[in-house]
């Protein structure tokens, strides 16, 4: 439990870094793609909702994904989709993982009546299918708004963290650094903030890319299911969705969509095994 | 109202059919049956139909789907016409009185029942008294129209004489309810009519068989079986018509059509709705006839049907389709062609020289509808009107949007419950209860009083013509389409007829030797 007492768990040095080839390709694809997707915001090959006649188009040096069913460059379609998509997954993981830590960090710190009610609510929720969590609020709040999905979605995401940040300070509050800055008379809030908070990392931030891409996949299944996105704005669920209706058509819509995804959750999902790995080295 | 909120349904649900991936489960693994579509059995045919029958009986279905086939087993005194005329049927012939309060209807003498019974007057009496409620039978889906009816007399067995509470011009349209033998109470299980063909089985979740009825008062129709296959799940739709074990399918998406190559022609045929983005009168700014009317000059139907169907469909500017031959006036299709710098003027001149915000409510679960609605938002941007879709469930629709009256804009397609006029003119009345864009104009409301009080025919076609026309120069709504509906048949079946209502006539369809 050495590990648990250093005092930055961000800090990593070159070497390290170098042999940690996970850490490697996961940074080195999401970092591409997260920075096409953020030209995306800026700039595109083409409007992405402007229609033409040039519709069903295979993949070619004008429009190198294609076009879609309304003419629409997929490409830049793709760009401002993976865009909706990954700001959507980022607020869910933005509201889900504060809300969670805060909650797992109070009850798992405290303990007593509030930790089991809070534990017990959390059971309960987790015992529904996450969607259709999700579905039961957005329809509370009225669907086609990004705003209610993501409420919805980090609504849905809060107990998971919760539980994993619980389990972190249930086990923290007990082992003797703990105990000794407790007698050195600092406050609770600091206690949990600046002793414990950091030795949890290694877990949350496991967590979180797990979370995110878990988040980006539940963006999808939303806008798939048509409660997401509205049209004609693009996100890689919605995008699916319709791909899926012409995909004898233009396959080239589904697979290119579904492949940036794909490599998306790929990226996060290396960086997330890359940081494990690393944790696993220093144990 | 109740029967115009079923008529919408039922539009919707033919968009069901439309919609892909929307059969769950129940596919009975058809396509093994090869010989199906083997051309030497030249009087056989297998259609494909998308769902089961809900009920057998002619006067309890609701599902337009059944009443799709089972228009070939059963008539009424009447029966449409793809012209959308009403043909004489089990009626040879009819005389109106004066005060248009009595209808008599002479029978066609010797026209036989599936089970030999000859037709006869009292059968016409039961099964009117039947479907419209009064003889208290269980289930019964009541023509309220037919409540009118004040009295029935039967002076001889082949005359029937119907008096009317009230005159009214299109109780003709009613009498196309099935009639069926007299105390006859076995037409869940074993149904029987008078139509062309005659019920022989059917098999829950997967079939129902109808063969020729050889004794049919207008001759027997070409085809000896027919057998329609359940097939709810969208793939297995390709794969049945691909392998054979389905010769006929209808309702079939754009996608799929174009999927079906070599052995299929594709007939076009309409889906007789009135698609349209229906605007709140009644709400800022489309109170205002200017900004209305710009929209019309916004909006191109013709590249909405070419962007987001395929070219397939009927460009309308009123409400009223092409099937309807008699009342469609094509001349106002084009009332407001697409000019968008006219309406940046209109707008201008309404005070929105800038445009301005609105949504556009779409029920979800219509793909057609929610393309439509991208290819508006895409027009719209183009005179600065900047247009959200807001989609939302169907019962949300129904009852936030159709009932509440609580929308700003919709695409919806609307259709008509009977063959007349009246079913999609008499909504937009200022008083009417289904007036759902809140229509109120005083001229239009004349006009219909006008169409009620015609003894001719022609003269009340003209009046519903005229209504039309305020409708269209008005700009209650941005009038669009009549959507298309595709049928695939395989190559050497001819025959296929469209009508203005959801109906498969099987009688003229036949193979070419």
């Amino acid at each position: 439990m050495s590990a648990l007492t250093r005092a930055s768990p961000f800090g990593m040095n070159r070497e390290m870094m170098k042999r940690n080839y996970y850490l490697c390709a996961g940074l080195a694809l999401t970092g591409v793609l997260a920075a096409v997707t953020l030209v995306g915001f800026f700039w595109t090959p083409y409007d992405s909702a402007a229609m033409s006649a040039d519709k069903f188009l295979p993949p070619c040096a004008a429009h190198i994904f294609g076009t879609d069913n309304f003419g629409r460059d997929i490409f830049s379609r793709v760009m401002e989709g993976a865009g909706t998509s990954f700001m959507i997954a980022l607020s869910t993981i933005v509201i889900g993982a504060s809300g969670g830590i805060v909650l797992g960090a109070v009850t798992g710190y405290f303990g007593g009546l509030a930790d089991e009610i809070l534990i017990r609510v959390g059971d309960a929720l987790t015992a529904f299918p996450s969607i259709l969590l999700a579905l039961v609020v957005i329809s509370l709040l009225g669907p086609g708004k990004p705003v209610n999905l993501v409420i919805s979605l980090g609504l849905v995401f809060i107990p998971g963290f919760a539980r994993v940040t619980r389990a972190a300070y249930a086990e923290a509050r007990e082992i003797n650094y703990v105990k000794s800055v407790r007698l050195m008379g600092a406050s609770h809030a600091r206690i949990m903030l600046v002793h414990i908070l950091p030795n949890t990392a290694p877990v949350l931030l496991s967590a979180l890319t797990i979370g995110f891409n878990n988040a980006v996949l539940a963006e999808a299944s939303m806008s798939y299911l048509g409660i997401g996105v509205t049209p004609p704005d693009a996100s890689l669920g919605y995008m699916l969705s319709e791909a899926q209706s012409v995909f004898g058509r233009a396959p080239w819509y589904a697979l290119s969509t579904g492949g940036v995804m794909i490599l998306f959750l790929f990226g996060v999902g290396l960086i997330g095994e890359g940081l494990r790995v690393r944790e696993g080295e220093i144990l | 109202m109740k029967r115009t909120l079923l008529a919408l349904f039922l539009g919707a649900a033919l968009f069901c059919g439309l919609l892909t991936g929307c059969g769950s489960g129940g596919n009975p693994s058809a396509p093994n049956e090869q010989e199906a579509a083997s051309p030497a059995l030249a009087d056989e045919l297998y259609v494909g139909i998308a769902q089961d029958l809900d009920s057998l009986d002619p006067h309890k279905m609701v599902a337009a789907g059944t009443k799709e086939i089972m228009f070939n087993v059963f008539e009424g005194l009447v029966k449409p016409a793809p012209s959308g005329d009403l043909l004489p049927a089990l009626a040879e012939n009819w005389t109106i009185s004066e005060d248009r309060l009595a209808y008599t209807f002479h029978l066609r003498p010797g026209v036989k029942f599936h089970n030999g019974a000859i037709v006869t007057a009292p059968d016409v009496v039961y099964s009117l008294e039947r479907v419209s409620g009064a003889s208290g039978a269980a289930d019964i889906v009541a023509v309220d129209a037919l409540s009118n009816i004040a009295a029935m007399e039967t002076p001889d067995e082949m005359t029937v004489i119907l008096r009317l509470a009230e005159p009214s011009n299109e109780f003709l349209s009613y009498l196309t309810a099935a009639v069926i033998p007299a105390d006859y109470d076995e037409q869940d299980i074993a149904p029987v009519g008078t139509g062309p063909f005659r019920f022989v089985s059917r098999t829950a979740q997967e079939s129902v068989v109808l063969e020729r009825f050889d004794d049919y008062w207008g001759g027997a129709a070409a085809l000896k079986t027919v057998t329609c296959r359940v097939i709810e799940n969208a793939d297995s739709i390709m794969m049945s018509l691909q392998s054979g074990a389905v010769d006929l399918f209808a309702h079939l998406t754009i996608t799929q059509a174009q999927q079906l190559t070599g052995d299929f022609a594709i007939e076009q045929g309409a889906m007789n709705l009135v698609q349209a983005l229906y605007l709140n009168n009644a709400v800022e700014p489309f109170n205002d006839v200017r900004v209305r009317q710009a929209l019309c000059y916004a909006v191109d139907k013709e590249s909405i049907i070419d962007l987001a169907f395929d070219g397939f469909g009927f460009p309308i500017g009123s409400s009223m389709y092409p099937a309807f031959t008699k009342y469609f006036d094509n001349e106002l299709t084009d009332y407001y062609p697409h000019d968008t710098s006219k309406a940046k003027e209109l707008l201008a001149a309404a005070g929105y020289p800038d445009g301005f915000s609105m949504t556009i409510t779409v029920p979800s679960n219509y793909q057609p509808h929610l393309d439509t609605a991208q290819v508006l938002v895409e027009q719209l941007k183009e005179i600065g009107v900047r247009a959200e879709i807001l989609p939302v469930e169907w019962e949300t629709w129904l009852n936030e949007t159709y009932i509440g009256r609580n929308f700003e804009s919709t695409v919806i397609g609307v259709d008509a419950s009977t063959m007349t006029a009246r079913a999609l003119l008499e909504r937009f009345t200022s008083t009417a209860g289904n007036n759902f864009i809140n229509y109120n104009n005083e001229a239009y409301d004349n006009l219909f009083k006008q169409a009620q009080s015609c003894t001719n025919d022609d003269e009340q076609t003209e009046v519903y013509r005229a209504m039309e026309r305020n409708l269209t120069e008005n700009a209650a709504n941005v009038y669009i389409q009549d959507m298309a509906d595709l049928l695939a048949v395989r190559h050497g079946l001819t025959g296929v007829r469209f009508y203005p209502i959801y109906v498969l006539d099987l009688y003229g369809i036949h193979w070419e030797s």
